[in-house]
C-alpha cells in the first residue's frame, strides 16, 4: 500500500472515530431528554444540518496535519533510519544516519551512530589485521606474477570448462586479435580476461581432442601426461601448444566429481610463426640441393656415358653432350652458392609431431567418425605395438574427411581400418568395398578444403599428409574386391612424451583466487544464477548528444569486466569513434572531447564487432542503460552486430533499494555507496564507476530477497513502470 | 618396326641424352615435357615403355601412371620411373600406384638400357 493510501486510510478511521464519539455523546443527552425536548432539539438540528456538515468536513484540517506529522516523525523517520542502518551495514560503513523525526527516533539514530562508529573503528582494526596477512600473500603473488611475466611462453590456464582463470601478459600480447578496417589499423583487441573461454580463441574440438588425449593417458597410467598441438591464433600467428592437466586436490569437492580429477589445464604457448617459417624455407633448400642435385647429376652422368659408349659420334652430337656437362655443372655450382647463402639463417626445426600409439589414434578416428558422420567402423588387421609420429588431430581429420566424402559421393556405409608396420614406416589404411572412385577424385579430394559434418578446416589433406612427412594413396585389392586408402607414415619409438612436470597432483597453484575452477556454465538458465556468480561487462557511451534517433553518434564507448565479484580494472575497453558528424560545443564541454581528436579514429562499425567480442558471454550493465542500448540498437542493422545479452540498469536497481531517497543520477547513488567519482564523463571512468556502484548494490538487492538476474531483472522492470506511473 | 618409348620428362638435358640413347637402339621415341602432353601421348602414340620422371608440371608422374594403370586398354605399356625423389617412401609409392620398376636420378644409362630392354622382352 503507498503511504498516500495509508494516510488516507488512517485520515477516514481517524475522522470517522471522532463523528462517532460526538454521535455518541449526543445519543446519551438525547436519552436524558423528555420527549418534546428531544422533538425540539431534533428540529433544531435538521435546521442546521449543512453547518453541521461543514463543521465535520473543518474537522479534518487539523486530522490531516496531526496524521501527516505523526507519520513523517514516526513512521517515515524510522524508515529512512532502517535504509540508512542498511547502507551502513553493507555498502558504505562511513555512512551516517541524519537524526530526524521525534526525539525518541533521533535519540535512537545517534545511538545507532554511535554503535556505527564502533563498530567502524572494530573492523577498521581487523582490516588492518587482514591487511597483514594478505601483504603476505600478496607478495608470495607477485612473485608468481613476477615468474610469469619473466615466461619466454605465454601461459594460460582455464578450468574444465574452458573459462580462463589466470594469464600472463604474453598470453595478452600473443592471442590479439587486429581490429579490421583502414582506420583502425595497428589496433587490436586482446581475446585473454580472466572468466572469458578459450573457445574464442582455438577451437573448441582442438582442446576437447587434447583433454582426451590426456584422459587416455592417464588411464594407460602416464604419470604426466601431456598433449601438443600447434594452430593458429586469431591473428594468423602459429602457435605451438602444450596442454598439461591441473588436478584438484583430495577434498576438493569440484576435484571428485571431474573425470580424472582433472579440474582444470595449462596452455602453454609458443609462437612458432618464424620458426616453421624459417623451417619451410629450410626444406624446401634442402629439397633444392638434393633433388636438383640429382637431377643434374643424372642429366651429366647421362652425357658423359653416352660419349664414352658411342666414340664415334659426330661432331655435332658431342658439342651438344659436352655442352649439356658445361650447363648442368654451373647450374650446379650456382645452387651450391645459393644454398650456402640461405641456409646459415634458417633454424632447424619441424611441424612437432607427437608420439602416439598407431591403435589409440586409429580408436579415436573411429569414435569420431562414428560420433560425427554416423559411419560404422569396423577393425582389420590392427598392429597394437606400432607407434606414429602424427599430429593426431589433424591427422584424424583428415581421415575423417575421406570416409566423409566416400559416404557422400559413394554411398559406402561402413569404413575399416587396418594398420601393419614395413620397416620405417606404418601403412595406415581406409578400407572400404564398393565401386572404384577413380584417380581424378581422389586427386582432388586431396586438394579441397576439409569439409566434414559440418566442421571445417583450413588445410587441405596434401598439407596434413605432407606435414607428417608422409605419402598418400589410392588402392584396389581386386582379389578381396576392396579398396584403400594408404597413409604411409614415419614410426616412432614409444616413450613418454617430453615435458613432464613435476608429480602434478603436488603442484596444485596455491597462490591466486581460483574460485572459477567452481563456476558452473553461464550460457544455460542465467536467470536462475546468483548475481554475485555472473560474469558482468559494465559499459558507458559518450555521444555527440542527446538525441539518438535525431542522428547524434556515438563517439566513445569504454566498459570494465566484473568476474566473480570483482572488478578487473586491467581487463577494459576504451574506444573513441569516428561519428562521421561534428561535436556540438555542448557535448565537447560535458565529455572534453573535440572532433578533431575523432577524425582518426575507426567507424562505429569497426568498433562495434570488438565491442560485441569484448562483451562475449556475460551481462551487461549501465547507468541508465536504455539511452546506452538504444544507440547500439540503431547500429544493429547498419553494422549486422546484435547485443542480445541481458541487461541491468544500475539507475533502476539503485530505484528498488532506495525508493525513499529521490535521487538516482550516478554521483548521487555514488556518494551515497562510498564510491569515489574519478574520471567522470569520461566512458571508461563512468563505466568503473558504475561498476563499483554496481558490485555494492548485490548484497543491498540480496537484503531486499533479490539474489538471481531473473530477481533483478523483475524488480527493474516494476520500478522502471512504477517510475513511468509517476 | 621397333618399339615405341616415351619419355616423359620436363628437364631438356636429360632428355637429350635418353633420346639419344633409346634411337640408338633402334626404338621409336616420343618426348612429353609435361604431365598432361603425356598422358594424351599415351593415347596418340602408343607407346611399349615410358620412361616416366616424377616432378612434372601440371600432372605428376604419380598421377599420370595411376591414370595409365585405370585403362584397362593400355594395361600392356610398361612403366619405368625416373626420380630424383630418393626416399623410401617415394620409391614405395611409386610401386604402389602402378611403376614395374623405379630408378633414381643420377642413374647408370647401361642398367637403365639393360632395364628397358628386360622390360620389352628383348
Amino acid at each position: 500500500m503507498s503511504d498516500r493510501m495509508r494516510i488516507g486510510v488512517a485520515l477516514l478511521a481517524a475522522w470517522g472515530l471522532v463523528l462517532a464519539a460526538i454521535g455518541a455523546a449526543m445519543l446519551l443527552v438525547g436519552a436524558d431528554l423528555a420527549d418534546y425536548q428531544r422533538a425540539v432539539l431534533a428540529a433544531v438540528l435538521q435546521e442546521r444540518a449543512p453547518m453541521l456538515v461543514v463543521v465535520s468536513l473543518l474537522l479534518l484540517v487539523p486530522l490531516v496535519f496531526i496524521l501527516n506529522t505523526l507519520f513523517r516523525r514516526h513512521v517515515k523517520a524510522p524508515r529512512r533510519l532502517g535504509e540508512d542502518i542498511r547502507i551502513m551495514m553493507t555498502a558504505n560503513p562511513a555512512h551516517r544516519a541524519k537524526p530526524r523525526g521525534s526525539s525518541e527516533i533521533r535519540r535512537l539514530a545517534e545511538g545507532f551512530n554511535a554503535f556505527a562508529d564502533a563498530h567502524e573503528t572494530l573492523k577498521r582494526d581487523v582490516l588492518q589485521r587482514v591487511r597483514e596477512a594478505n601483504a603476505r600473500i600478496e607478495q608470495e603473488r607477485n612473485r608468481l606474477a613476477a615468474l610469469m611475466s619473466e615466461l619466454a611462453q605465454s601461459v594460460v590456464m582455464c578450468n574444465v570448462e574452458g573459462r580462463i582463470l589466470l594469464y600472463n601478459a604474453r598470453a595478452m600480447q600473443l592471442l590479439r586479435k587486429p581490429l579490421e578496417g583502414e582506420a583502425a589499423a595497428g589496433k587490436a583487441v586482446s581475446l585473454v580476461g580472466l572468466g572469458r573461454s578459450i573457445f574464442a580463441i582455438f577451437d573448441r574440438n582442438l582442446i576437447i581432442h587434447a583433454l582426451e588425449t590426456i584422459h587416455e593417458r592417464l588411464a594407460q597410467g602416464a604419470r604426466a601426461p601431456v598433449a601438443n598441438f600447434v594452430t593458429t591464433a586469431p591473428s594468423g600467428l602459429l602457435v605451438r601448444v602444450q596442454m598439461a592437466p591441473v588436478f584438484g586436490a583430495a577434498g576438493d569437492a569440484a576435484a571428485e566429481g571431474a573425470p580424472g580429477g582433472i579440474t582444470g589445464f595449462v596452455l602453454i604457448l609458443d609462437n612458432i610463426t618464424r620458426r616453421i617459417e624459417s623451417g619451410n624455407r629450410r626444406d624446401l633448400l634442402l629439397q633444392t640441393l638434393t633433388q636438383g642435385t640429382r637431377a643434374s647429376l643424372g642429366s651429366v652422368r647421362a652425357a658423359v656415358e653416352t660419349i664414352a659408349a658411342f666414340p664415334d659420334m659426330d661432331q655435332a652430337a658431342r658439342d651438344r653432350f659436352i655442352g649439356i656437362i658445361g650447363d648442368e655443372a654451373r647450374q650446379l655450382s650456382d645452387k651450391l652458392d645459393e644454398t650456402v647463402g640461405e641456409f646459415a639463417d634458417s633454424l632447424r626445426t619441424e611441424w612437432p609431431l607427437e608420439d602416439m600409439r598407431g591403435a589409440d589414434l586409429i580408436a579415436a578416428v573411429q569414435r569420431r567418425i562414428e560420433s560425427k558422420l554416423g559411419l560404422p567402423t569396423k577393425l582389420e588387421t590392427v598392429d597394437e605395438s606400432v607407434w606414429l609420429k602424427v599430429d593426431s588431430y589433424s591427422l584424424m581429420q583428415g581421415v575423417t574427411y575421406l570416409a566423409s566424402r566416400l559416404r557422400e559421393e559413394f554411398g559406402v556405409r561402413e569404413v575399416r581400418f587396418g594398420l601393419e608396420a614395413a620397416g620405417a614406416l606404418a601403412h595406415l589404411d581406409l578400407i572400404w568395398s564398393g565401386a572404384p572412385i577413380g584417380s581424378e577424385t581422389t586427386m582432388a579430394w586431396q586438394t579441397d578444403t576439409m569439409e566434414m559434418g559440418g566442421e571445417a578446416s583450413p588445410l587441405t589433406l596434401k598439407q596434413i599428409v605432407e606435414r607428417h612427412n608422409a605419402e598418400i594413396w589410392y588402392q584396389i585389392h581386386k582379389p578381396s574386391h576392396r579398396e584403400f586408402f594408404r597413409i604411409a607414415i614415419p614410426v616412432a619409438k614409444p616413450e613418454e612424451a617430453a615435458w613432464s612436470a613435476p608429480s602434478p597432483r603436488e603442484s596444485r597453484p596455491e597462490f591466486y583466487d581460483f574460485d572459477l575452477f567452481n563456476q558452473p556454465g553461464q550460457t544455460p538458465e542465467l536467470d536462475t544464477r546468483p548475481l554475485a556468480a555472473l560474469a558482468y561487462a559494465v559499459f558507458d557511451t559518450e555521444t555527440t548528444g542527446l538525441s539518438p534517433s535525431g542522428g547524434d553518434e556515438i563517439v566513445s564507448i569504454g566498459a570494465v569486466r566484473i568476474v566473480n565479484g570483482r572488478l578487473l580494472e586491467h581487463e577494459v575497453f576504451e574506444q573513441l569513434v569516428n561519428p562521421r558528424r561534428g561535436m556540438s560545443p555542448e557535448a565537447t564541454r560535458i565529455t572534453g572531447i573535440e572532433s578533431a581528436m575523432l577524425e582518426n579514429q575507426p567507424t562505429i562499425d569497426k568498433v562495434l564487432p570488438a565491442f560485441r567480442q569484448f562483451c562475449d558471454d556475460t551481462v551487461l550493465v549501465a547507468h541508465n542503460a536504455a539511452f546506452d542500448m538504444r544507440f547500439l540498437r540503431l547500429k544493429e542493422e547498419a553494422t549486422g552486430v546484435r547485443f542480445t545479452q541481458p541487461v541491468l540498469d544500475t539507475l533502476l536497481l539503485s530505484a528498488v533499494i532506495h525508493p525513499d531517497f529521490e535521487g538516482h543520477a550516478l554521483e548521487a547513488i555514488a556518494e551515497r555507496m562510498g564510491v569515489n567519482p574519478i574520471g567522470r564523463h569520461t566512458a571508461l571512468g563512468d563505466a568503473i564507476m558504475t561498476g563499483e556502484v554496481f558490485l555494492r548494490m548485490i548484497p543491498l538487492l540480496a537484503e531486499h530477497g533479490i539474489r538471481t538476474l531473473g530477481e533483478a531483472r523483475a524488480a527493474s522492470q516494476k520500478t522502471y513502470l512504477a517510475r513511468i506511473e509517476y | 618396326m621397333g618399339k615405341k618409348v616415351l619419355i616423359a620428362d620436363d628437364e631438356p638435358n636429360i632428355v637429350v641424352s635418353l633420346e639419344f640413347l633409346m634411337k640408338q637402339r633402334g626404338y621409336v621415341v616420343k618426348v612429353a615435357g609435361n604431365g598432361e602432353d603425356a598422358l594424351s601421348a599415351v593415347g596418340d602414340f602408343g607407346p611399349d615403355l615410358i620412361l616416366l620422371d616424377v616432378m612434372m608440371p601440371r600432372m605428376s608422374g604419380y598421377d599420370l601412371c595411376q591414370k595409365v594403370r585405370e585403362n584397362p586398354a593400355w594395361a600392356g605399356i610398361k612403366i619405368i620411373m625416373l626420380s630424383a625423389k630418393g626416399r623410401d617412401i617415394e620409391v614405395t609409392k611409386g610401386m604402389a600406384v602402378g611403376a614395374d620398376a623405379y630408378v633414381t636420378k643420377p642413374f647408370s644409362t647401361r642398367d637403365l638400357i639393360a632395364k628397358v630392354q628386360e622390360m620389352l622382352g628383348e
